[in-house]
This record gives structure tokens, C-alpha cells and sequence, in this order.
């Protein structure tokens, strides 16, 4: 229960820590919260030669708005950061559902949002919210940079489309459009635990107030984030009704493939993540401001 | 593969202490077998049971998932602290042992610690409200009744503290 020897370098910038990255690929890893990493390594199921310290690069830890409509959030911001920023919330309201479901307090105080995206589990909440809102995650190694959409970062089980030499630098979400509700709901054992399903959901109307499109993904029924988004399609285009809704949740229960485990078969997966959709979307639809 | 050791200087409870720790050493085992403060305890390692809960400036972490290395420079508070210089309990411990609040006492400093810091940021919490607070620190022994209700008093202690 304690970690194999490592090495641990405290990155004094950025391009220290890339250059480090790049010289020890994957041997290094990069230490930001630690809520996984450490874990993993007081497991001995990571055992990293090299540690790499990223937590004391500020300008990481930030958020801004490049342009109208974005919200760019820093890899090093924590989950508390994030949870305390009302004007965050309010601009990104999936998030304030969303957060609170992850882990305890002790846990958001230290865990960011870089280190959970590129840790990629497929229950996390993040990760869907990444797809659902079809997030960009800026990427960079002493190389250069590039940036990658949500639904192409998540490759696999705990599997991202990051190079060994490459760091998540930050994500950019559009901000909640106009006459657009949002959802995050999820179904766990226990407060804090893994979810046996969670569902983000986005519905924008037009100006007739019929459904002019619907986000959906879906955390811990597969390998990634699982984006259910082909599965909302038939709503599009018509006013948003109990029927339509249920139509919906019936294409997602047959779009997923949940693989069950210890805490749930997957046939009750699947029967949790319909009734979530249903749900999320009906609360989506709910709190589009009637004055919008 | 030598020992990768590295000198750090960190403040606990409002001492400074300067200490040479290999990097693999846990935040939680440099407080106790370095420090010698045991009051910190140590479950699960692996951040799920919350015993080894500190506060690192004023926030509750778990200190299992930290390394020591990482506390250089930093201020962090252990149960130690809580009591004041004359031994008088803080309100929280006053109100736990008024409420039964513990029986083996494993979890207690972790749910001191997280607690604390807690009603310090809402001093009129809910009942739900403070269960959702301790949802982080398992406890085996209570049921958490009596928990629940030593935090209800120990916020009401505190806002009377505070007036």
C-alpha cells in the first residue's frame, strides 16, 4: 500500500515539464491532483519512474473567455475552484449538477479537471460532459500543440488520444446558448461512488419553441463516454413532448452497451440510463427560460 | 535505485519543521512516523475512508493521496491542533463527546477534521446538509446518528462562540 520508488521533479514551467515528458515518455507521469494517479500508485498499479509536479503552474489554474460564447478552463483548475465560480456555473450549468456527484469535498479539493479527463475513467461524470457539449481540449508538448475534439480525445478504457510526450493544457466549452436548458443526473450506489449510469443532456429550441437540437452522453455504460446524441435525432425539428422524450430514452437503451458489474447488471444499466434520459431531458426542456 | 530524497520545510498546527523525506513518503505516514503526530490515522490508502482527512491551509484533503513532498512550504492542520493551547476542546470535540459521537474512534479524526472546516464555512447547516458533509468519512461503529447530532450541536456552539 505505499508507491514503488520514483523520481519526482517539481516542474517550474510549463515547457520544464514538457521537455521532461518528452525526454522520459512513458515512464513519466504527470502528478496534478493525484486523486487517481496516487491511488494507482499506493495500488503499485502505476508505478512511474519519473513524477512530474505540475501543481505549482499557475497559469494552468485559470479561467478566461477567449471569445464570445467560449469558456476556457485551465487543466490545473480544481473541482472546488470550479464548484465556487457561480459565473462558471451559470455560463456551463452542467457543471453544477455534475460536480457535486464527484467523489467527496476532501476529493475536490485537490482533484483538476486536466487530471481527470486524461485519466479518462469512463464513469466519470467529466468526460461525458466533455462529449455532451462538444468541448476542444488544447493539447501541447515541447513539439508544438494541436487541438482536439471532445468526442476524438476519449480512445478507450482509461484511454486518451495523448502521446506520450503530450500534455491537456486546457478545455474550451461554448457557453449555454440561447433558449437552451441543461441536465446532469446520475445514479450511483452511494453518495461519492462510481456511477452505474449518468446522462448529460442539452435541448435548444428555435424560435417556435420546437426542439432545434438535442446533446446527449452518457458516463459509465461503456468503454468512453458513450455520445447518444443519433439517438435524440427524431425530436429534432418538433415541439418536445412526454412521447418524444420516451422515444428517445427507448433508442438509448438500445444504442448502449453497458458490460454490468459487481454493482449493477447490465440489463438494470441499460433500464437506469433510459429512465435518466428521460428524466435530464425533461429537466433540460424544463428550465429553458420561458422569456428566451 | 538510490532513495530520490529531497529536504522540505512545512508549518503544522503553527510549528515549522524541517525534515528530509524520500519522495514516495505519504503525507499521512510523514505526519505520523516522522512528526510522531498519530493523531492523523490511516484506513484505507486509497482516499475512500477519509481517517487520514487534514486540513492543507484551511481545506480538508485526504493526506493518503498526497505525497510529502508536496506539503514543502505549505501550512497544514492535524487534530492535534484543535484543541486550544490549555487543552480546551475545540466545539466540535466538545460536542462529539457530549453526543456519544464516537465509539472505537478510528474515523473521529478525520471527521473532526472535516468537520471543522465545514461548519467554519456554514454555520447553519441542515441535517441533510451535514450528512451530505460526512459523506466522505466512513464509519463502522455509529450509524452516523449520533455524529449527525454532535454536528448539529457543535454548529450551534460555534454561531454562540461566534456572537
Amino acid at each position: 500500500m505505499k508507491p514503488a520508488p520514483f523520481k519526482y521533479v517539481l516542474a517550474s514551467s510549463l515547457d520544464h515539464a514538457l521537455a521532461l515528458k518528452a525526454e522520459h515518455g512513458d515512464e513519466a507521469r504527470f502528478l496534478a491532483g493525484g486523486q487517481s494517479l496516487i491511488p494507482a500508485m499506493n495500488f503499485r498499479l502505476a508505478r512511474p519512474s519519473v513524477l512530474i509536479d505540475i501543481n505549482g503552474l499557475t497559469s494552468l489554474a485559470g479561467i478566461d473567455r477567449p471569445e464570445a460564447g467560449q469558456v476556457r478552463v485551465g487543466a490545473l483548475m480544481r473541482y472546488r475552484a470550479l464548484e465556487r465560480d457561480g459565473e462558471f456555473l451559470r455560463s456551463c450549468p452542467l457543471f453544477a449538477d455534475a460536480l457535486p456527484h464527484i467523489a467527496h469535498p476532501q476529493i475536490r479539493n485537490r482533484g483538476t479537471i486536466g487530471g481527470n479527463l486524461s485519466h479518462a475513467d469512463p464513469a466519470s461524470e467529466l468526460p461525458a460532459l466533455a462529449v455532451a457539449m462538444q468541448a476542444k481540449m488544447r493539447i501541447r508538448s515541447a513539439a508544438g500543440g494541436r487541438t482536439v475534439a471532445a468526442s476524438d480525445f476519449f480512445a478507450g478504457l482509461l484511454t486518451t488520444d495523448l502521446a506520450s510526450d503530450e500534455m491537456l493544457v486546457d478545455i474550451t466549452y461554448p457557453v449555454l446558448a440561447p433558449r437552451s436548458g441543461a441536465c446532469f443526473m446520475e445514479v450511483a450506489r452511494r453518495r461519492g461512488d462510481f456511477a452505474i449510469a449518468g446522462v448529460a443532456a442539452v435541448v435548444t429550441l428555435d424560435e417556435e419553441r420546437r426542439c432545434a437540437s438535442v446533446r446527449l452522453a452518457l458516463c459509465g455504460v461503456g468503454e468512453t463516454p458513450v455520445d447518444a446524441g443519433a439517438a435524440a435525432l427524431p425530436m429534432v425539428g418538433s415541439r418536445v413532448t412526454g412521447e418524444s422524450i420516451d422515444a428517445v430514452a427507448a433508442g438509448v437503451r438500445e444504442l448502449i452497451a453497458p458490460s454490468g458489474n459487481v454493482h449493477a447488471s447490465a440489463d438494470y444499466q441499460r433500464h437506469v440510463a433510459g429512465e435518466l434520459v428521460r428524466r435530464a431531458i425533461r429537466t433540460a426542456h424544463q428550465r429553458i427560460s420561458h422569456a428566451a | 535505485m538510490q532513495p530520490d530524497q529531497h529536504e522540505i520545510e512545512l508549518t503544522v498546527n503553527g510549528t515549522r519543521y524541517r525534515r528530509t523525506v524520500e519522495s514516495r513518503m505519504l503525507l499521512s505516514d510523514f505526519l505520523r512516523h516522522e512528526l510522531g503526530l498519530a493523531g492523523t490515522h490511516v484506513g484505507c490508502e486509497h482516499g475512500v475512508c477519509g481517517a487520514c482527512t487534514i486540513l492543507l491551509e484551511s481545506d480538508p484533503v485526504r493526506s493518503c493521496l498526497m505525497l510529502a513532498v508536496q506539503a514543502n512550504g505549505r501550512a497544514l492542520a492535524t487534530v492535534e491542533g484543535l484543541a486550544s493551547a490549555d487543552g480546551e476542546l475545540h466545539p466540535v470535540q466538545q460536542a462529539m463527546h457530549a453526543h456519544h459521537g464516537l465509539q472505537c474512534g478510528y474515523c473521529t479524526p478525520g471527521i473532526l477534521m472535516t468537520m471543522t472546516a465545514y461548519l467554519t464555512e456554514h454555520p447553519s447547516p441542515s441535517e441533510d446538509e451535514v450528512r451530505e458533509a460526512l459523506s466522505g468519512n466512513l464509519c463502522r461503529c455509529t450509524g452516523y446518528q449520533n455524529i449527525v447530532d454532535a454536528m448539529m450541536d457543535a454548529a450551534a456552539r460555534m454561531r454562540e462562540e461566534a456572537s
